[in-house]
C-alpha cells in the first residue's frame, strides 16, 4: 500500500477513535472508584448538542468543549445523586440518564438540523500540517492530542498519585477506606463527575471533530462501545488507547468501503454492523483469556451503604 | 430542624405501590415548569401529553394499541430483572422477531389458511428467543456482560433490517420504498373489535401478564427467578442453578420481545418497513420499573407510558412540541421513580438539632 493512502487512513482513524477513547478513560475512572455508569452514551449526547449549540452561536470551539463537559458533569450528577445519596439501583440510573440525554439531545438539537458548523482542525502551521509525510503527526484536532495526553495523565493519577491509590482502594473495598477515614461517597462523586466531562469532551467530538452537521443519535452507540473497551482494556489505560485504535480501523474501514463503493462480496450494512460485531468478538476473546478471572474492581456496581 | 433517613425495618408496601403514581405527578409538574422556562407552552404540553388522551374517548383505542407491546416486552424483561439478568437488547430481539414472522410471510404469499398467522407467530417468538440465545450463551459459558452483547446486537439486528428491506425482500411494485409487500389476508393480525384499530395484540397483552403473574407468584419457576435475583448464593445452596436461571430470563424476554414484534409487523404496520423499530424496546424498560417488575403494575404502566406517547403525538400537532420531548418526560419519571426508591427502604424523620447531638 502507498502512503498518499495509507496517511489519510491513519488520521481518519485517529479521529474515529478519539470519542471511544476519551468516553472509555472517564468511564475507566469511574469504575475504578467501583460505581458503573451505564450514561455514558446519554451524555456523550448531551456534550455533542450542547457543543454543537456553542460552535453555531459562538464560533468558539475551546468555549464549545468547556460548555459540552460541563453540561455532560451536571447530568452526571443526577446520576450520582441518585446512586450515590439514594442508593438506588445504578444500571436502572444509567439507562435513565442515557434515556435522557437522548431526549435532551434530540429536543435541542432539532433546531440546528441542516445547519453547518466549521470543524475544529489542526493548530498546526500549513507546511507541518500540508506536508506529504509529517501530516500524519500534525494534521489532527486538538482533541486527538487532548485524548493521547488524557491516557498518560490517567494512568499517572490511578498510579504515582496518593489520590490515585485512595480511589482505586475505594474501588477495590469500600468498608475498608471507610474505616481509615476516606469518604467513599466523596471519592465516587469526583470520579462520576471525572467521567461526566470526559463524556461531554467525547460527545463534543462527533460535531466538532466528525460530522460538522446535526443528526439525532449521532454518536450512534459509540458510548456503549467506550463501556465494553473498559472491559476488553482490563481497567488498563495504554490498553485503552490500543483498543480504541483497534475499534477506529474497524470503524475506517466500514467509511472507506462506504466511499468507495466497493463493498466487494459483502453489503454495506454488514460493514454498518461491524464495529457492534467487533466489540460482542473482542468480549468473547477477553474473557476466553482470562477464563472467568476478571480484572474488575471489586465493588464495580455495588451501593455503598456502611452502617447496615 | 434537619431531615433524617431511618431505615425501615421492612420495605413499606404501601409506598412500593403509590410510588410510582408519585413519581408521574411529579414529572407533570417538574415538566410544566422546565417546558415553561425554556420557552414552550409547559401547561399545555403536560395537558396534551398526561391528559387528552385519556379524556378524549378518539384516542382510547390508541392507548390500546400503544400499551400492548410495552406490556408484552416489559413484563418478559421484568422476569429477567427480577433475577438480576440485564437483557436490554428487546429492541433488537423485537425486531427479529418481526423479521422471522415476514420471512414466513413471504414464503407463504401464494398460500392461504389459518394455519399461517399462527406459523409467524410462532417463528417471531422463536426469533427473538433466538436473539436473546446469543447472550444467554455467551454470558452463561464465558462470563460475557449480557447488557453489553445484548445492546450490540439490537445495532446488529436493526442493520439486517436495512439490508433486506433495501435489498432482496423489497416490494418488487413498491415504487423503490424500504419495505415489504403488504402481507395478504391470512397473514393479517384481526382485529378484536371490529370498527376499531384495537387487534388482537391488545388481548395477548392481557393474557400474557395474567399468564406471567400466575407463574411467578405461583411456579417454582417464579420463586426461582426471585431466589436468585435477591440471593445468588443462597439460591445455589438450594440447589438452583444460575445458569438455567439466566437461560430461562432470556429466552423469556426475548420470546415475548419476539411476540411484539410479529404482532406489531402483522397488526398496526401489516408489513415490514425500515422505519419498523419506534424504541418499544428501549420504552418497556421504563415500563418494567415502573410497574415495579410486576405484571399487573406493568399493565398500568404500560398504560401510563402509552398516555405519554400518544399524548407526545397530540402534542406534536396541536402546540408544536417536538417528538424527542416526551423522551424526557419518560427519562423524568425513571428518574423521580428511582429517587422515590428511597421512601419504600427508609423514613423520613424531621429532627430538631438537640435530638441529633443527642442521637451522637
Amino acid at each position: 500500500m502507498n502512503m498518499d493512502l495509507l496517511i489519510p487512513i491513519i488520521i481518519t482513524l485517529v479521529g474515529a477513535s478519539t470519542p471511544i477513547l476519551l468516553a472509555a478513560l472517564g468511564e475507566l475512572v469511574v469504575e475504578k472508584s467501583g460505581v458503573l455508569n451505564l450514561g455514558v452514551e446519554g451524555m456523550m449526547l448531551i456534550g455533542a448538542v450542547v457543543a454543537f449549540a456553542v460552535t453555531f452561536s459562538t464560533g468558539n470551539h475551546w468555549l464549545a468543549i468547556v460548555c459540552a463537559a460541563l453540561a455532560a458533569m451536571a447530568s452526571s450528577m443526577i446520576f450520582a445523586f441518585l446512586t450515590l445519596t439514594l442508593s438506588a439501583s445504578q444500571v436502572a440510573t444509567g439507562l435513565a440518564l442515557t434515556i435522557f440525554g437522548t431526549g435532551f439531545s434530540a429536543l435541542f438539537g432539532q433546531a440546528y438540523t441542516g445547519k453547518p458548523i466549521i470543524i475544529f482542525d489542526s493548530m498546526f502551521p500549513d507546511e507541518l500540517e500540508n506536508h506529504p509525510t509529517f501530516r500524519v503527526f500534525f494534521d489532527h484536532s486538538p482533541l486527538v492530542y487532548f485524548s493521547l495526553f488524557m491516557v498518560f495523565a490517567v494512568w499517572w493519577f490511578l498510579n504515582k498519585t496518593r489520590s490515585g491509590l485512595i480511589l482505586r482502594a475505594v474501588g477495590e473495598n469500600d468498608f475498608s477506606a471507610h474505616s481509615i477515614g476516606y469518604s467513599v461517597v466523596k471519592v465516587r462523586y469526583a470520579a462520576v463527575a471525572f467521567g461526566g466531562a470526559m463524556a461531554g469532551i467525547a460527545g463534543s467530538c462527533f460535531p466538532l471533530l466528525l460530522t460538522p452537521q446535526w443528526a439525532e443519535k449521532l454518536t450512534a452507540g459509540r458510548g456503549w462501545i467506550a463501556l465494553a473497551l473498559v472491559v476488553f482494556a482490563a481497567w488498563k489505560p495504554f490498553r485503552l488507547l490500543a483498543g480504541a485504535y483497534l475499534f477506529g480501523l474497524v470503524m475506517t474501514i466500514e467509511l472507506y468501503t462506504k466511499a468507495s463503493g466497493s463493498m466487494g462480496l459483502l453489503p454495506s450494512e454488514f460493514w454498518a454492523a461491524l464495529p457492534y460485531l467487533a466489540t460482542i468478538i473482542v468480549l468473547v476473546l477477553i474473557s476466553l483469556r482470562r477464563s472467568g478471572n476478571s480484572a474488575a474492581p471489586a465493588c464495580l456496581g455495588k451501593p455503598f451503604m456502611p452502617g447496615q | 430542624m434537619q431531615i433524617r433517613l431511618e431505615k425501615r425495618l421492612e420495605p413499606s408496601k404501601a409506598m412500593l405501590y403509590l410510588t410510582p403514581i408519585g413519581a408521574v405527578l411529579v414529572t407533570a409538574i417538574v415538566g410544566m415548569i422546565v417546558f415553561s422556562l425554556i420557552g414552550y407552552d409547559g401547561i399545555g404540553a403536560v395537558r396534551e401529553i398526561f391528559l387528552t388522551p385519556i379524556l378524549n374517548p378518539l384516542k382510547w383505542q390508541d392507548l390500546a394499541v400503544k400499551s400492548a407491546p410495552l406490556i408484552i416486552i416489559a413484563v418478559g424483561l421484568s422476569i429477567g430483572y427480577r433475577a438480576n439478568v440485564w437483557n436490554i437488547g428487546a429492541e433488537g430481539q423485537y425486531v427479529v422477531g418481526a423479521l422471522f414472522g415476514t420471512a414466513v410471510a413471504l414464503v407463504t404469499r401464494d398460500m392461504s389458511g389459518p394455519w399461517i398467522l399462527p406459523l409467524m407467530i410462532v417463528s417471531g417468538m422463536i426469533g427473538g428467543m433466538l436473539w436473546a440465545s446469543v447472550p444467554a450463551l455467551l454470558k452463561t459459558r464465558l462470563q460475557v456482560n449480557e447488557i453489553l452483547t445484548s445492546l450490540m446486537l439490537t445495532y446488529v439486528a436493526i442493520q439486517i433490517l436495512n439490508y433486506v428491506v433495501i435489498g432482496p425482500w423489497k416490494d418488487p411494485m413498491g415504487f423503490g420504498f424500504p419495505q415489504t409487500r403488504m402481507f395478504t389476508d391470512s397473514q393479517l393480525l384481526p382485529r378484536f373489535i371490529p370498527g376499531t384499530t384495537v387487534h388482537w395484540g391488545v388481548p395477548i397483552a392481557a393474557i400474557v401478564a395474567l399468564l406471567v403473574w400466575f407463574l411467578m407468584s405461583r411456579s417454582v419457576f417464579g420463586f426461582q427467578i426471585k431466589v436468585v435475583g435477591a440471593a445468588p448464593s443462597a439460591a445455589r445452596y438450594g440447589g438452583f442453578s444460575v445458569n438455567k436461571t439466566i437461560w430461562l430470563a432470556l429466552l423469556c424476554s426475548g420470546g415475548l420481545a419476539g411476540l411484539a414484534g410479529v404482532l406489531e409487523a402483522t397488526g398496526p404496520f401489516g408489513r415490514l418497513i425500515q422505519s419498523f423499530p419506534t424504541n418499544y424496546g428501549f420504552t418497556a424498560i421504563i415500563v418494567a420499573f415502573l410497574g415495579r417488575l410486576h405484571p399487573i403494575g406493568i399493565v398500568f404502566a404500560g398504560l401510563a407510558m402509552a398516555i405519554c406517547v400518544v399524548g407526545g403525538e397530540v402534542a406534536q400537532t396541536t402546540i408544536k412540541l417536538p417528538v424527542a420531548a416526551v423522551g424526557i418526560f419518560q427519562a423524568m419519571m425513571l428518574f423521580f421513580l428511582l429517587a422515590s426508591d428511597v421512601l419504600v427502604r427508609y423514613r423520613l424523620r424531621v429532627v430538631s438539632r438537640g435530638d441529633v447531638e443527642v442521637a451522637r
